[in-house]
């Protein structure tokens, strides 16, 4: 007991003071990307060819940047002759709805509270079954991470459940195999209602590096209604917290700032 | 013998497809039967198919002690007879290829699909054990916890389990069928999330396969930075591992702690590369980073006070008694049944067996620099959590050595086309064991077949062995000191 009680002197005070401060992200982190429209050369579409997952798209001299696909590689950074390309320190990347990933020229529409009647319910209890659906394990890693000392989940009144019955919603990580599919609506349907969805990564917003095989469905939104998207390969676990957090409507601001 | 029957190859060597011997069906049961009596293990069995109905298989034997690894090949129609009842190990395999492509292992004691592809051929239901008072328990496939998918059978007397059948397949995704034609934009990362949270263990196997097609030699310091980064995934999820162990006895100290210093690991692979599981690091040619001296000094702090954190953590494990007492005496694998089903990684050397590819074939760095070998004896939960933990030591030395001794030079070495009708073995020690990949070529240097095998491959089958004759209560804790991969095994 003496031990136990050294030791837990020795490991110190961990948990971060999120949201109340802004957390250090590291240097190479990459957050929300930016492209400078200006410096590209007429014609060219070097970042969309390099894109794995098409995320970027350039028809008739508009680029459409959609989030939800994004891979936060460096592809396309390593692509653009002319460094238009590059990774901000933004973590702050979920939204409500699905269009609202799509970059077209202009800012990230970010996730809003849930309607009052619901936000009433959850506000303060939100208890989340979570479901791997095709999931590589880096986002499931990264769901777990929030329940560790550092992020300490439970004092927000969030909290994983092992069963759908005892659970307000469902987490959703995978492009959602075909062989996880029913496993999924069986799932969402033994929650009781009103539930909420939220799908973390690009896989589940929209089938991440497996879009269009034949043996997955191209994200959670084709099998059940979502209410929180996001973004990230995996997302880090600030951008899930920062959503998680604006759903309930504990962070307000749109920016955070 | 062996000189005619098989080619033997060094890992990350290329060699060119008809130099590889393709024998009769008899003499190939006779060269994998033989080998593995000898002492060799399967490290991949698998079918190409060849048009007309008619599928090759190849098998990757690795001979350890001798530090061989060989290659050979036959041409099965609709059936053959099963390698499995003389070389238990082949049974997954000889499932996995009858499952693909339709050819019978004749023979064969539990012909089951492995991945429930779209073809469900053989046995489809589970092995049921009848008797008075016996009764069946499923769980899956979603699970209590944040995890992967996975369907858990067991068929139990009272709390004692019988047998437990594990059936998989819930995140195939159809990898390897979308690699054929590659490589392309997106086989990189098919390879970054083979398993995510082995993102540098599966693409340093598949840079390292690329790169033996193409002739191309990572610079040294590439090398050593891809040990570094290797050597960080391993650090993060074994104190992971120890930490959920914890857990799942109940220990709530360590739980949390390893929980914790788990994440400082997966920061310093951040501070690398801006991505918590190295996405982005390894490139075919080299790696995608490069770090300066305040970089090294910055990761050489951090992973000095990591490991006082996870020293004082898990020493608590070692000298808790309850801790102690759920530990000892639980899963016991015998070093017999590891080597009669072939497992690998941690699980192997804590049943004694000294496996370990870094050692055995080293590939990279680690033909530079030895990393030892560590082993425990007893092959239960303990000494699969013990030898996480001489390893988490002997992780840090060697990170801690590399930083230091960093080479001069460039990161990246330009990539060349990749030769046609050629094939090369990959094989890296990942954190759960030996990852092998194999690429091969067609006339136009574009990948005509891609198999990759997950160390989970391997091992799944031995948790459900160290299961039986134990309680089912204790079901998470083997499980967890397996820590086994649902989408590695899935693909």
């Amino acid at each position: 007991m003496l031990k136990a009680n050294l030791a837990r002197y020795q490991q110190g005070y961990r948990t971060i003071p999120f949201p109340k401060a802004e957390p250090v992200m590291p240097d190479r982190f990459r957050g929300q990307p930016v492209i400078e429209r200006e410096k590209c050369p007429v014609g060219c579409r070097d970042c969309a060819d390099a894109c794995p997952t098409d995320a970027i798209t350039i028809d008739n001299q508009t680029l459409r940047l959609d989030l939800g696909r994004c891979l936060f590689c460096t592809d396309c950074v390593e692509s653009c002759p002319e460094q238009a390309i590059r990774y901000t320190q933004e973590f702050r990347l979920a939204a409500n709805r699905r269009e609202d990933l799509v970059m077209n020229d202009k800012t990230l529409e970010l996730a809003k509270a849930l309607e009052d009647k619901t936000r009433k319910l959850f506000g303060r209890s939100l208890k989340l079954r979570q479901v791997s659906a095709g999931g590589c394990n880096g986002c499931e890693s990264d769901v777990n991470v929030l329940n560790t000392i550092v992020f300490d989940l439970g004092r927000f009144g969030i909290q994983f459940v092992a069963s759908p019955r005892h659970a307000d919603g469902l987490l959703i990580t995978g492009p959602v195999t075909e062989n996880m599919k029913s496993a999924l609506k069986n799932t969402y349907d033994a929650v009781p209602s009103p539930k909420i969805v939220i799908a973390v990564g690009a896989c589940a917003i929209a089938g991440g590096p497996y879009i269009n095989h034949s043996e997955v469905h191209n994200g959670a939104d084709t099998v059940v209604p979502v209410d929180l998207y996001v973004p990230g390969c995996p997302p880090h676990p600030f951008t899930i917290l920062d959503g998680l957090l604006r759903l309930l409507g504990t962070i307000e601001d749109l920016r955070g700032s | 013998m062996a000189a005619t029957l098989s080619i033997h190859a060094s890992n990350g060597e290329r060699i060119a497809l008809e130099t590889v011997p393709r024998l009769s069906i008899s003499d190939f049961h006779d060269l994998v039967t033989g080998s593995v009596r000898g002492g060799a293990r399967i490290t991949a069995l698998f079918g190409q198919p060849q048009g007309g109905g008619t599928v090759r298989l190849f098998a990757v034997l690795a001979d350890g002690n001798a530090g061989t690894l060989s290659l050979s090949s036959t041409d099965v129609a609709s059936d053959y007879p099963s390698l499995t009842p003389e070389c238990p190990q082949a049974h997954w395999f000889e499932r996995e290829i009858a499952e693909q492509f339709g050819v019978i292992p004749q023979g064969h004691p539990w012909l089951k699909p492995i991945r429930y592809q779209s073809s469900r051929r053989g046995i489809t239901n589970f092995f049921q054990v009848a008797g008075e008072e016996i009764h069946e328990v499923a769980v899956g496939p979603v699970h209590a916890g944040v995890i992967e998918p996975g369907h858990f059978r067991f068929q139990c007397h009272g709390e004692n389990v019988l047998h437990l059948e594990i059936a998989l397949g819930y995140q195939r995704r159809g990898v390897e069928r979308a690699l054929n034609g590659g490589p392309n934009k997106r086989t990189i990362h098919y390879m970054e999330t083979l398993a995510g949270d082995t993102t540098i263990g599966h693409a340093t196997a598949y840079c390292q396969a690329v790169e033996a097609l193409a002739n191309c030699q990572p610079p040294a310091r590439a090398q050593a930075l891809r040990g570094v980064a290797l050597e960080l995934e391993r650090l993060a999820n074994h104190t992971g591992d120890l930490g959920a162990l914890a857990g799942d006895v109940g220990y709530l100290p360590t739980a949390s702690f390893c929980g914790r210093i788990r994440g400082d690991f997966l920061n310093m692979t951040a501070l690398l590369c801006g991505s918590r599981f190295g996405r982005g690091f390894v490139r075919p040619g080299g790696v995608g980073f490069d770090v300066d001296d305040a970089r090294v000094t910055q990761l050489l702090e951090k992973i000095e006070q990591a490991l006082r954190d996870v020293t004082v953590a898990t020493s608590l494990l070692w000298s808790t008694s309850s801790v102690r007492a759920r530990f000892e005496n639980a899963g016991t694998i015998s070093p017999k049944t590891c080597k009669e089903l072939g497992l690998v990684g941690p699980v192997a050397r804590a049943s004694g067996l000294e496996r370990d590819v870094r050692q055995e074939f080293p590939f990279g760095i680690y033909r530079f620099f030895q990393v030892p070998v560590s082993t425990f004896q007893t092959g239960d939960v303990f000494a699969r959590a013990y030898v996480r933990w001489l390893e988490i030591q002997r992780s840090v030395a060697f990170v801690r050595d590399q930083l230091k001794t960093l080479p001069p030079g460039s990161i990246r070495a330009e990539m060349k086309p990749l030769a046609a009708e050629a094939v090369a073995l990959s094989l890296v020690e990942g954190w759960r064991g030996e990852i092998c990949h194999v690429a091969m070529t067609n006339q136009h240097g574009r990948f005509s077949h891609y198999k990759i095998v997950d160390p989970s491959f391997h091992n799944w089958f031995g948790l459900a062995m160290a299961m039986r004759d134990q309680q089912i209560s204790d079901f998470p804790l083997c499980n967890k000191s397996f820590n086994l991969s649902y989408c590695g095994h899935d693909l």
